[in-house]
């Protein structure tokens, strides 16, 4: 049993607001999870759940009130255990008088790196992420999406074992979401450990050896994606196109966007629906699940959350 | 220390970038060429006067830049949150905090010596002649630029545990303050305890003297400056800059990013 | 493209009559303000130690825009023939305050507060207070003393004191000979017109602002007038001895032998013989208005 990459137990952090700061809000409580060497973890979450708390803490950009945690078995107070870690901030800004490849080698300088195997790594990361042709740019030129990749670069230029992540996909058009991915998949088949938050379930369910799901400052739950969503299925979607003129019966219940047409049916009726639009002459383009969305899934949490809070007020304990 | 380095040198290169410096140094050059004009009007002190005038665009340039821009090293780095990824690697954050600090003094120290060379020009395009009493400009030059680094520190001091504009209004209040030290020392008030007495003086020694930096009375008149009072001023400079870093470094090691 | 450098061209010259225009404006109001202009003279902060605390580190620098402020104070006064120096001795007390090895402000100070009106401030008083001060910032600067002598043998008329301050002043290994030598004539003799005309001399060849040059050169004049006069009434009446009756041109005296050519005052103009044989200035010599404005 090897040394788990990313060890937290019991972390919890408190922000002090309102009148003299005498009031408390609870941001992350007693926090435990584990994340394993060279598994993709993702780390789930709505917005304000606690997941850039986390990192951050990790980090060593905020101190936790409670609760200690290690990563590759040293302490997160341990500024060398950094050698081994990148980070990509949620939202990242860079010094933006310089260029991408300045600001690459600028942070390079911190491990210890020599000056050639600097240059190497630099202009194989730019490459990488796709921002060879704007390396000479000054920052303060980029778009978000350039922002983003900049900083995936920056994150994973040494090498490191572990790569943690907040919000990689932000700001990326489809295409840049693709080619994060990819880097991801890389990262996992070189052996490194990845642990990058997100709110978008489907980039979780394609990536993801296990996921972490937290609402409200509490772990909810790990577990592999499709153990945390749930496995039954509210039925089956059928998209498909049908020439002018056919009209099956069936399409009075399907909803129409351009030329496409979407119908759902409990799961027993699939085969049914399929013959009457194949004897229609209709074009099937595909059959999938319904499964429950994430947003569901949170606003359930959520909504539980809330009525807890409200029960205990009302019966003042 | 080498992390040290690296962010002195980048915070050096930020400042060559940046525009607004160059027009502090060329106002502060155009400054040197009105002081020529100036030292005409003036009747019999004209060398004086443009001396006086540099030395004092000199000292008002620089703590313009040591205030701003000092109060801004970390705060802008903790606003824009270029910092996040800065100390996600293996460096300590006395050593950025070191290293901002460096990289400003640096870019003082350039400063300086640009406006000190406009000056000397100033006064070679009056006198068409240096003398050897021109020397003692440049004592005063360095110690400005003494006083500026001490202030630098003491405008990151304040700005690591308040907002820009507060640590702005202490950095200044505090400089001003420092110059009247000596006054509150040599204070004869009758109404006052001899215990508020005493504590009006222990306060004038820890308040930063900056008047101990000023010799612009002697220097404006070609007079020399005692290699003690540079020395002295020199360890001053470096005992007090040490102790208000270590402080910064302290409060900046626990505090939470946003 | 053609058109936008047509309402360029036309902005630029709306632009430049506009400022024309205000140029004009602003010589209007001036016009209107100078009617309003209080005749008394302000010196709105008067505590030096005020004015001090207020310049920060830069009290040289305020030291020599005060410096500069009370030169022309006296030399508008001056040209208006103004005679009211009151803020004389505030603007110097400012400066030296400000900046006290200002050398210049003292020296001037001690010439124009000690000058009887309407050279000077009459005040001899604030004169010495100014060099004593002088001298506790700079006390390598003899000349300080050569100033205070002359302000208590000039204005003071303290002879004792006069002697007293140049011989304090020889004390300086740098000072010139000569002080020595004052200090010794006028405690004997007081005041004589040759130590008059010798201090005036030296202060005339040795300052380098020229207001106190030429202010060292008007005494210096009337000076030569009285020893001229001195040397012509002493003429007169060795005339009068040998011939036995008083002369009543100058003439007669070149005649007998007692003068090479007509003398002349310091402007050319010729001195007559006056009523009962005194030698005077001529009628038509500027110096007779000098002499009559300055005494």
């Amino acid at each position: 049993m090897s040394t788990p990459a990313i060890e937290i137990e019991h972390l919890s952090k408190e922000y002090p607001y309102g009148f003299l700061n005498l009031k408390k809000k609870t941001s992350l409580e007693d926090l435990s999870m584990r994340v394993d060497t060279g598994e993709v973890f993702g780390f789930l979450g709505p917005n304000g759940a606690g997941k850039s708390t986390t990192i951050k803490l990790l980090m060593r950009l905020i101190f936790p009130d409670r609760g200690t945690a290690r990563i590759l078995g040293k302490s997160i107070d341990d500024v060398s255990m950094h050698r081994e870690t990148g980070y990509l901030p949620e939202q990242p800004y860079f010094y933006d008088y310089l260029t991408a490849a300045e600001l690459l080698d600028y942070f390079a300088r911190f491990h210890g790196l020599t000056a050639t195997d600097r240059q190497t790594r630099v202009q194989n990361m730019l490459k990488k992420v796709g921002l060879e042709t704007a390396k000479k740019i000054q920052l303060r030129k980029y778009s978000k999406g350039m922002l983003q990749r900049v900083g995936l670069a920056q994150a994973i230029l040494h090498g490191p074992q572990v790569v943690i992540l907040d919000e990689p996909m932000s700001g990326l058009d489809p295409l840049g979401r693709r080619e994060v991915r990819d880097i991801i998949l890389e990262l996992k088949k070189d052996g490194r450990t990845v642990l990058f938050s997100t709110h978008i379930l489907s980039d979780a369910e394609m990536l993801c050896d296990r996921v972490g799901v937290i609402v409200g400052g509490i772990l909810r739950g790990v577990g592999t994606p499709g153990e945390m969503v749930g496995i039954k299925t509210q039925g089956m979607e059928i998209l498909f196109e049908v020439a002018e003129g056919k009209n099956p019966p069936l399409l009075a219940r399907a909803t129409r966007t351009g030329d496409c047409y979407r119908l759902q049916m409990p799961e027993e009726e699939l085969y049914g629906a399929i013959e009457q639009l194949r004897a229609a002459g209709a074009r099937i383009l595909s059959v999938t699940q319904i499964k429950p969305t994430l947003e569901e899934f949170f606003m359930n949490l959520v909504e539980a959350d809330r009525a807890q809070a409200n029960a205990v007020e009302v019966s003042g304990t | 220390m080498k992390n040290v380095w690296t962010v002195a040198a980048n915070t050096f290169r930020e400042a060559v970038r940046d525009r607004v410096l160059y027009n502090l140094v060329f106002f502060a050059l155009l400054m040197m060429g009105a002081a020529i004009l100036v030292g005409q009007i003036s009747i019999g002190i004209e060398e004086s006067v443009i001396v006086s005038l540099g030395l004092t665009a000199i000292s008002v340039i620089g703590l313009f830049i040591a205030v701003f821009i000092g109060v801004g090293l970390v705060s802008k780095e903790m606003d824009k949150r270029t910092l996040y990824a800065l100390l996600a690697k293996p460096v300590q954050r006395w050593e950025f905090l070191l290293g901002k600090y460096c990289g400003l003094v640096m870019t003082l120290t350039v400063n300086t010596a640009a406006m000190a060379a406009g000056l000397y020009l100033a006064l070679w395009t009056v006198k068409h002649t240096l003398e050897k009493s021109d020397v003692w400009i440049l004592v005063a030059v360095y110690l400005i630029l003494l006083k500026l680094a001490l202030i630098v520190a003491l405008a990151l001091l304040f700005s690591c545990f308040t907002t820009p504009f507060l640590a702005i209004l202490f950095t200044a209040g505090i400089y001003v303050a420092g110059l009247f030290a000596g006054d509150l020392r040599t204070m004869r008030a009758v109404d006052l305890s001899p215990a508020t007495m005493n504590l009006l003086k222990g306060i004038s020694y820890l308040l930063p003297n900056f008047e101990n930096f000023n010799v612009m009375g002697a220097v404006a008149h070609g007079r020399a400056v005692s290699g003690a009072l540079v020395e002295q001023a020199t360890l001053y400079a470096v005992v007090y800059g040490a102790v208000v870093l270590a402080a910064a470094a302290a409060i900046f090691s626990r505090r939470n990013l946003k | 493209m053609k058109r936008s450098g047509i309402i360029e061209a036309t902005l630029g010259v709306l632009l430049a009559l506009g400022l024309a225009g205000v140029w004009q404006l602003q010589k209007k109001i001036d016009g209107q303000r100078q009617a309003l202009q209080e005749e008394r003279d302000e010196l709105v902060l008067r505590s030096p130690k005020l004015i001090k605390r207020m310049s920060l580190e830069f009290a040289p620098l305020v030291g020599a825009m005060y410096w500069t402020r009370a030169v022309q104070y006296y030399g508008e006064k001056h040209r208006l023939q103004q005679r009211n120096l009151e803020l004389l001795w505030p603007l110097l007390d400012i400066t030296t305050t400000l900046d006290p090895n200002l050398i210049v402000a003292y020296r001037f100070g001690s010439t124009f507060l000690s000058d009887a009106p309407p050279r000077g401030a009459g005040d001899p008083e604030h004169a010495v207070e100014l060099l004593r001060r002088g001298l506790q910032a700079n006390p390598d600067y003899w000349r300080f003393y050569q100033d205070m002598g002359n302000v208590y043998y000039f204005d003071k008329k303290d002879y004792a004191r006069a002697a007293e301050a140049f011989a304090e002043g020889a004390k300086n290994p740098q000072a010139a000979i000569w002080m020595k030598v004052m200090a010794a004539k006028i405690a004997a003799d007081g005041e004589s017109l040759e130590t008059s005309y010798f201090l005036w001399r030296d202060i005339y060849q040795t300052a380098k602002e020229p207001q106190i040059k030429k202010n060292a050169e008007l005494h210096l004049r009337l000076v030569k007038v009285d020893l001229d006069l001195r040397e012509l009434n002493r003429l007169a009446d060795e005339y009068e001895r040998r011939t036995g009756r008083r002369a009543t041109k100058m003439s007669e005296l070149v005649q007998a032998g007692l003068l090479s050519q007509l003398p002349g005052d310091p402007d050319g103009y010729p001195y007559v013989l006056g009523e009962g044989g005194k030698a005077e200035l001529n009628l038509n010599s500027p110096m007779l208005e000098e002499k009559l404005m300055n005494k």
